[in-house]
């Protein structure tokens, strides 16, 4: 089992709880769609899994490390290593150009591959730009990027939150597919975050935020 | 420019005093030389002779504490001159230095003061007598009746001297060859006085009593440029006779002399060569070898003589260091004395 | 993983290079300028250092007289009882372009004479040459030029271990040379003496042991002056600093998103906050040692100034030459490494506070200060605590303590002053754009708040500074023309020929006022006692600051004293307390007279009372009354007929020429520290603004979308900025009063030993506003005219971003 979230609650300080003992599974090489609500604490559970953040109770495992149990520098290495994850906001960094954007997670955790990395670079059409900056770039093609460098490490699970959340419909469309294909090709796990139903319904699974617990 | 190490180097041959390692057989230029057949004038000549480049008045005593310790003392002043005349005030080209010491057979106590004439810091007028260089000095009604003071860090002595006998002029009339090529001093001694006073010491006084030997010279080059150091005894026997002898180093050679002195006080000049000294055993002292045990034969007198330092570490670490000490002697005659050895290194 | 994060981190300064230079050239004014100030002062103080081992000065205990030189004799009985001492004979003669100190020892005695043991240039010289006439004079090869120009001196050899502006010489040759005999200045008690000495107090009861550390006067004296150049030092250091804090916080602030990403990416907070450590280390390390090349070349230049003013005033041996100090290398990184982190501390702290998830607050960086009521109480505590320790304490330390709450405390306040001012500025605004204007201002003022507050305190500085040097210049040279109201000073080769000259002059001057004094020591200080004859010259010019009635026939009878100010202050002596001159004639204080430009105190009364007591004064200066048009005359005909060398005989005029340019001088390190600290302020506005930069232009687009022009903003940023600093600047015209004031009253009192009336210059003030405003105007030059050509897809982007 690629990730297991067994019961996990969390408050965030002076406020009512948002999840509230969430479990939720999800196999090697599987596809989940997160739905729900506005304000139902999707983010919330990504970032949780995505080691982020912490959860007041239950447990978190991924690839077969227990979250609880990990310390800042043991979160900080789960991050460089099994997970990736894409946000809605870009998160590129300003000051690198596109290429080194995109080598760059994979630099951090100490593994580049360089034919990988090519491969990604004309799969998701970048080949042109690698020389540009993050400002120099339109949203779809930022968006290209970031999904670029979270599966330039070949992590077992792929957490994205709204990646195309800031897309219009066409452009929308396109990084889904490129995404869905390099997941595919990569064999990783992947929890999405989304509004769109015909999005979740391209994934394998769906599971339904609502009032703290999972549907 | 080492003012003061020049000074020494310039006194060397009077801190080598009879004995003379530095190279004082350049010309004397504008100085005096000493001349054979000048008659010793007293009390005059006991006094300075700034005309000459260098003089010195040199009082060794061997001395028996009430403590029944055997003791020595040195008191010297020697006089360099820069030029043969004297000044008033700061300008006097007479420079003075001050050697004192005291021996016990375990310590050896040094002092040095140095001066310059013209300011009536350092001088010796010879009628009434007085020789002196800071607190130091040497005074009395004539040269028979002395007091004697000196003082350093850790010692003092007050001694009474009162000759026993007659001055002894050494060599001709007091005209003292030096070397093989004439070099020569003049220098006259009164080898016999009693000795009475304290000493001071770290631990407290201490009266004694003893003899003393005094010793007058001034010349104006009296070495060889070959001669490099010197062995110098005063010794006094119990049976009252006395000798001075010294053995000079030289490339071409030892030069040995001295006088022997009858129990009344006469005396016989000895020419090179009828002395002979042998070092029987060295003393690892300051850092370098020094004999401090000697066999001294005289064969025209019956003598040969074991002469031992009573305290080997004798060191007189002044500016211009060299050794001096009192000894005793064993052998055909018995006796004390004193021994001054220079140009060791 | 360290070398991506690294490389990540570098690739923000490779984008901003100009952020990188600034910052690097922040770090090397504050350094530069720090590090000048301590060059000068170590090689100051190790020139004080060498010259005190070179001659053996300040090691030993010495015996001196109460008055003026101990005779031979006394020298000879205290040898000859047993006491071991050396002597010297000191004194200064004449040469052209200024008199050199010659020292005499006793050669054969001196304990310390290293100068005279390794000099290079004695081959071939005996004991003969020194201590025999004509004897050898020593010193430094500047000083031996000068000696083997003169015709009649003994030969001279050179020596590098020598102090600038001394002769060493046997003491024999040295009577001769100061026309001295049979008398010695001082004798050192050597350390290695006899025992069972008698005690010196009853050997020598009329002379005094002055012990080694008892003889510091140059040293506190000059203290004070490198406290001085420290404090400027550390001014604009600070000043330096505040470019570093801006340009560190503005780095921190743009790359707050690469933070969050990075750690996001699974790198660990601990290994984030080693390498922006290292980075800062980096950048110390490289801004400190540009800085210390800085430092050196600004100190080189100053220094042969420097000297000057010490040698001029104090004549302390300082020469012009400036030697690289391994500890100032170390001492001007280290500050350099302390500042970048003080200056980085907050952005630093922030930095481990920054959440990886937290979106909103982008602008949270820089403008979160303290409350502004707050800092305005922290600000007036400052003050209050300044002048408290002024109160309390005295000296050079307390002043500055004062001096530095003040201008912490002024430059706390300077916000809410600030704030307040734009609040009541608002209320006159007429329109919507003028309303904007106003809300805008407060509204940067958090992020300008660093640079206005350096700009605060070198304007403040440089109103002091100038309002100290001018009130001098002002003082002084009136205090001149009242102090050398004689038109020409002569100097006799001997007593003999002073009073030759003296019945000469009878006829041909008005009036001749002899100038003669001796040496006596008051309260272990070594204070020179004049005899004068009465005249209206004294009586008509004397410049007294303070004084009895009668004062001038109390000290003619000789019933009175009259003393200088330094001594006065320093004795606490005042009219109506009793000083004693010499032991047993004490006279009551009757006047105080101002005396500038002189370390050491001074006494006057009548010539006649001080002859019955010294009555082997030297008598051989003399003032000469005479009219101004025939001095020309009297000078040529005095030379001829004494035959005087030209410095013999100096016309008033001369005087007061080179007393002034000693002053000039004095204050030149001062007033280039000052036009270099204004510039670092300038600098530091400029680096705000663009820090500022980053944010303002949110702030501007709605504007420019409602219709304002691009140049309408570009000028509107120019005239904010430069209002912004006009109001610091009026804010810092009291502050730099209030800073004169101290300057004048209780800094200059404790480091030179005289009080300065204070005199305002608004001209000064006039081209200080003028420079302020000159100088935030070219600051907002440079992110104006980026305004001016900003394309408007920038503009539009800033809502294509707005999430
Ligand atoms: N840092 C925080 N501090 C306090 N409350 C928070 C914080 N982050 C989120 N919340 C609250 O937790 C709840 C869940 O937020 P979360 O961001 O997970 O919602 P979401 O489902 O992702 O919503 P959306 O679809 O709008 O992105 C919300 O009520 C939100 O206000
Ligand atoms: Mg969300």
């Amino acid at each position: 089992m690629l990730l297991n979230v067994e019961t996990v609650s969390k408050t965030y300080p002076g406020g009512r709880p948002v999840l509230d003992r969430v479990s939720l599974r999800l196999e090697h090489g599987e596809t989940v769609a997160l739905t729900g609500e506005s304000g139902s604490g999707k983010s919330t559970l990504l970032n949780l899994v995505g080691a982020l953040d912490q959860f007041d109770s239950g447990e978190i495992t991924v690839a077969g490390t227990a979250l609880s149990g990990l310390d800042e520098r043991g979160r900080a290495a789960l991050r460089r290593g099994s997970l990736a994850v894409v946000f809605q906001q870009f998160n590129l960094i300003p000051s690198l150009s596109v290429e080194q954007n995109l080598a760059f997670h994979a630099r951090l955790s100490g593994q580049s591959d360089a034919a990988w990395l090519s491969h990604l670079t004309d799969r998701l059409g970048l080949s042109a730009l690698l020389a540009r900056f993050p400002e120099q770039l339109s949203g779809g093609q930022q968006q290209r990027v970031a999904i670029g460098r979270a599966l330039a490490v070949r992590p077992a699970l792929l957490l994205a939150d709204e990646p195309t959340g800031n897309l219009d419909e066409v452009a929308s469309a396109a990084v889904l597919d490129l995404m869905l294909g390099l997941v595919a090709e990569t064999g990783c796990g992947l929890l999405l975050v989304t509004h769109s139903d015909a999005i979740a319904a391209r994934l394998d699974r769906r599971a339904h935020l609502s009032g703290g617990q999972l549907a | 420019m080492r003012v003061r190490v020049l000074i020494f180097l310039l006194m060397l041959p009077l801190g080598a005093a009879a004995q003379g390692f530095a190279g004082l057989g350049t010309d004397a230029d504008g100085f005096a030389v000493p001349e054979r057949g000048q008659a010793l004038a007293f009390p005059r000549d006991h006094g300075a002779h700034p005309a000459y480049r260098i003089e010195w008045w040199y009082v060794t005593a061997t001395l028996t504490g009430a403590d029944g310790r055997d003791y020595g003392i040195q008191w010297t002043l020697f006089r360099s001159a820069l030029a043969p005349y004297e000044l008033d005030g700061w300008q006097s080209p007479q420079l003075w230095m001050g050697h004192a010491a005291l021996t016990t057979p375990d310590r050896h106590f040094v002092a040095e003061r140095l001066a310059r004439g013209g300011i009536g810091q350092a001088g010796v007028s010879a009628d009434p007598f007085e020789a002196w260089i800071d607190d130091w000095r040497m005074a009395g009604p004539g040269f028979n009746m002395l007091d004697l003071q000196a003082r350093g860090a850790e010692f003092a002595y007050d001694l009474s001297l009162t000759a026993q006998g007659p001055l002894v002029q050494h060599g001709d009339r007091g005209y003292s060859v030096k070397s093989q090529d004439g070099q020569a001093s003049y220098y006259y001694s009164q080898p016999n006085f009693a000795v009475t006073g304290t000493l001071t010491l770290p631990t407290g006084p201490v009266a004694l009593t003893g003899n003393a030997w005094l010793d007058r010279e001034w010349s104006s080059q009296p070495l060889s440029a070959d001669q490099n150091g010197w062995d110098w005894f005063s010794l006094s026997f119990d049976d009252g006779t006395r000798l001075m002898a010294f053995r000079l180093r030289g490339g071409r050679g030892d030069f040995t002399s001295g006088t022997w002195i009858g129990a009344d006080g006469s005396a016989t000049p000895l020419p090179d060569g009828l002395i002979e000294v042998v070092p029987l055993d060295l003393t690892g002292v300051a850092g370098r070898e020094v004999p401090t045990r000697w066999r001294l034969t005289l064969p025209d007198k019956a003598l040969s003589v074991e002469i031992e330092a009573l305290n080997p570490q004798a060191w007189m670490a002044t500016s211009f260091p060299y050794w001096e000490g009192p000894v005793r002697v064993t052998g055909s005659h018995d006796g004390k004395g004193y021994l001054e050895m220079t140009g060791y290194d | 993983m360290r070398r991506a994060a690294i490389a990540c981190l570098w690739s923000h300064w490779a984008r901003h290079p100009l952020q990188l230079l600034t910052l690097l050239a922040g770090l090397a004014l504050a350094t530069g300028l720090w590090s000048a100030v301590q060059a000068i002062n170590a090689e100051a103080r190790s020139s004080y250092a060498e010259a005190s081992a070179q001659l053996g000065t300040g090691q030993f205990d010495e015996l001196r007289a109460a008055s003026g030189p101990i005779p031979l004799a006394r020298y000879v009985a205290l040898r000859r009882a047993g006491w071991q001492l050396a002597a010297v004979l000191e004194g200064r003669m004449p040469l052209p372009g200024g008199s050199v100190e010659v020292m005499g020892v006793d050669l054969l005695a001196y304990p310390a004479l290293p100068a005279v043991e390794e000099t290079s240039d004695i081959n071939g010289i005996t004991p003969a040459d020194a201590l025999l006439a004509p004897g050898l004079l020593i010193a430094r090869p500047e000083t031996a030029r000068r000696l083997r120009a003169q015709v009649g001196l003994p030969p001279v050899t050179r020596s590098q271990n020598l102090p600038a502006g001394v002769v060493l010489t046997d003491i024999g040759t040295a009577e001769i040379l100061l026309n001295r005999s049979a008398e010695v200045s001082r004798l050192l008690i050597l350390p290695d003496q006899p025992a069972g000495l008698a005690p010196l107090a009853d050997l020598a009861p009329d002379l005094m042991v002055v012990p080694a550390e008892g003889r510091s006067e140059l040293a506190r004296l000059t203290d004070s002056f490198h406290l001085n150049l420290t404090a400027f030092g550390l001014l604009s250091f600070t000043v330096g600093l505040f470019i570093v804090h801006g340009m560190v916080g503005l780095s921190f602030e743009q790359r707050r998103g690469m933070i969050r990403t990075l750690r996001a990416l699974g790198l660990p907070l601990r290994d984030l906050t080693w390498l922006m450590l290292g980075e800062l280390l980096l950048f110390a390390l490289i801004g400190g040692t540009v800085g210390l090349a800085l430092g050196y070349v600004v100190a080189a230049a100053l220094l042969p100034d420097v000297a000057a003013t010490l040698r001029g005033l104090y004549g302390a041996p300082v020469d012009g030459d400036l030697a690289l100090q391994p500890s100032w290398v170390a001492l001007g990184l280290m500050m350099a490494v302390a500042g970048v982190f003080a200056a980085s501390a907050q952005a630093l702290w922030r930095l481990s506070r920054v959440p990886i998830l937290q979106v909103q607050g982008q602008y949270a960086w820089s403008a979160q200060g303290m409350p502004v009521l707050a800092q305005a109480g922290i600000g007036a505590l400052m003050i209050g605590a300044g002048f408290l320790a002024l109160a309390v304490f005295d000296g050079l330390v307390a002043g500055f303590v004062m001096l530095g709450g003040l201008l912490m405390g002024a430059a706390l306040l300077l916000p809410p002053l600030l704030t307040l001012a734009l609040r009541i500025g608002s209320g006159f605004s007429r329109g919507p754009l003028g309303a904007w204007v106003w809300a805008d201002m407060r509204a940067q003022l958090p992020g300008l708040s660093l640079a206005l507050m350096a700009l605060l305190l070198a304007l403040a500085a440089n109103i002091g500074v100038g309002t100290m040097v001018s009130s001098f210049r002002l003082t002084f040279t009136g205090w001149l023309d009242q102090r050398l109201a004689s038109e020409l000073y002569v100097t006799a080769r001997d007593d003999a020929q002073g009073t030759e000259i003296a019945r000469w002059l009878h006829s041909r001057a008005d009036a001749v006022l002899p100038i003669r004094s001796t040496e006596v020591q008051i309260s272990d200080q070594t204070v020179f006692l004049y005899g004068i004859v009465d005249h209206p010259t004294y009586r008509d010019n004397w410049p007294l600051i303070a004084a009895t009635p009668q004062v001038w026939d109390m000290v003619a009878e000789g019933r009175g004293a009259l003393i200088n100010e330094q001594m006065a202050r320093r004795m606490d002596l005042w009219p109506g307390d009793t000083v004693t001159l010499l032991p047993g004639w004490s006279l009551p204080v009757v006047g105080v007279y101002s005396d500038y430009g002189n370390p050491t105190g001074q006494a006057m009364t009548a010539l006649p009372a001080l002859l019955q007591r010294v009555p082997d004064l030297p008598n051989t200066r003399f003032g000469i009354r005479v009219d101004p048009a025939e001095a020309g005359d009297l000078r040529s005909e005095l030379a001829d007929t004494f035959a005087l060398p030209p410095q013999a005989l100096v016309p008033q005029a001369a005087i007061k020429a080179s007393s002034l340019a000693i002053f000039e001088k004095t204050f030149v390190v001062t007033g280039a520290l000052n036009v270099l600290t204004l510039g670092v302020a300038g600098f530091a506005i400029l680096t705000s603004l663009l820090t500022l930069w980053a944010h303002r232009l949110p702030q501007l687009a709605p504007v420019w979308a409602l219709g304002v022009r691009r140049d309408t903003l570009a000028r509107l940023e120019v005239l904010r900025s430069v209002a912004l600093a006009v109001m610091t600047a009026i804010l810092a015209l009291p502050l730099g009063l209030v800073l004169a004031w101290a300057l004048l009253a209780i800094i200059n009192v404790e480091a030179f030993g005289w009080r300065l009336p204070m005199h305002l210059f608004p001209l000064q003030w006039l081209i200080l506003l003028l420079l302020a405003v000159v100088t935030a105007g070219l600051a907002a030059l440079l992110p104006a005219r980026r305004m001016h050509h900003l394309p408007p897809s920038d503009l539009l982007q800033v809502f294509a971003n707005a999430r």
